[in-house]
């Protein structure tokens, strides 16, 4: 399935729901739109990864460059994941002690300072 | 024993048709269905490094995913850079992934081949016989039928 992306304002957050392979191909995409947002002068961003179903390396890379361009902002960034093969990956690659991860958006959107599992 | 060997230009757009391929061989091999996920993950991973280390190093040549059956499911993939470039593949710790001055490209590799060696019980990363190149090959064992 080819990558999705649809953006909804939660709050004052910025929804990005992302749907899909995210692999070599279609980061590039997702990267792109994370970088418009943050240009945008968006500062607070959960992207939901409810409805991928491949993450890859690439994609990785492209979350934690998002991260990293927010927090030079002074921005937010987390993600809502609650697959068990996506948590798996977060887990191996230990990328889940970098990203603060959500089991909901209302969970992610609650959070009032992006770093409850932190 | 059933091979399938399939060669594919080093485009990002390919890596995907690998994936589907290998985990096509893989179910019909005898794979454990809660493997393929594992074994999906691992050949995109496998075939990203050798795409991205050709692009690295401008060679057209095709990248190679061997694939067979015959006691266990084994996957070859092969690139043809220098073997320099294979140096450094090691998995990051968590305090350098978030790092300002880990590049884009470094982070991916890193994280990439913590996918590999994680996913991967049966990993081997060695040189090809014939000219420069690396070989990646992972296996996963099978149910007979």
């Amino acid at each position: 399935m080819e990558l999705s992306l649809a953006t909804r304002t939660v709050d004052e957050h910025t929804v990005l729901e992302v749907g899909g392979e995210v692999d070599v191909y279609t980061a590039p995409r997702l990267r792109e739109r994370l970088v418009e947002l943050v240009d945008s002068g968006v500062r607070n961003v959960v992207v939901d990864l409810g409805g991928v179903e491949f993450l890859d390396s690439t994609g990785l890379g492209v979350l934690v460059g998002a991260m990293k361009r927010l927090r030079v902002a002074n921005g937010r960034f987390s993600l809502v994941c609650s697959k068990e093969a996506l948590l798996k990956i977060f887990r191996i690659t230990a990328l889940d002690q970098v990203f603060p991860i959500f089991p909901t958006i209302e969970a992610a959107t609650r959070d009032s300072d992006g770093s409850a599992t932190s | 024993m059933a091979t399938v060997r399939l060669s594919f230009s080093p485009a990002p757009v390919h890596v995907r048709t690998a994936r589907l391929v290998g985990v096509a061989v893989a179910r019909r091999a005898g794979v454990a269905e809660e493997l393929l996920d594992e074994v999906r993950l691992a050949i995109g991973e496998a075939c990203t490094r050798a795409v991205a280390l050709h692009n690295q190093y401008g060679l057209a040549d095709l990248v190679t995913v061997e694939m067979s059956d015959s006691d266990a499911y084994s996957v070859r993939v092969i690139d043809h850079a220098p073997i320099e470039a294979s140096v450094g593949l090691t998995k990051l710790p968590p305090d350098e992934l978030a790092d300002e001055s880990l590049t884009d490209e470094a982070l991916t590799t890193g994280v990439g081949f913590a996918l590999l060696a994680g996913f991967v019980d049966d990993l081997q990363v060695r040189p090809v016989d014939d000219g420069p190149g690396t070989e990646v090959r992972m296996v996963w064992p099978v149910q007979r039928r």
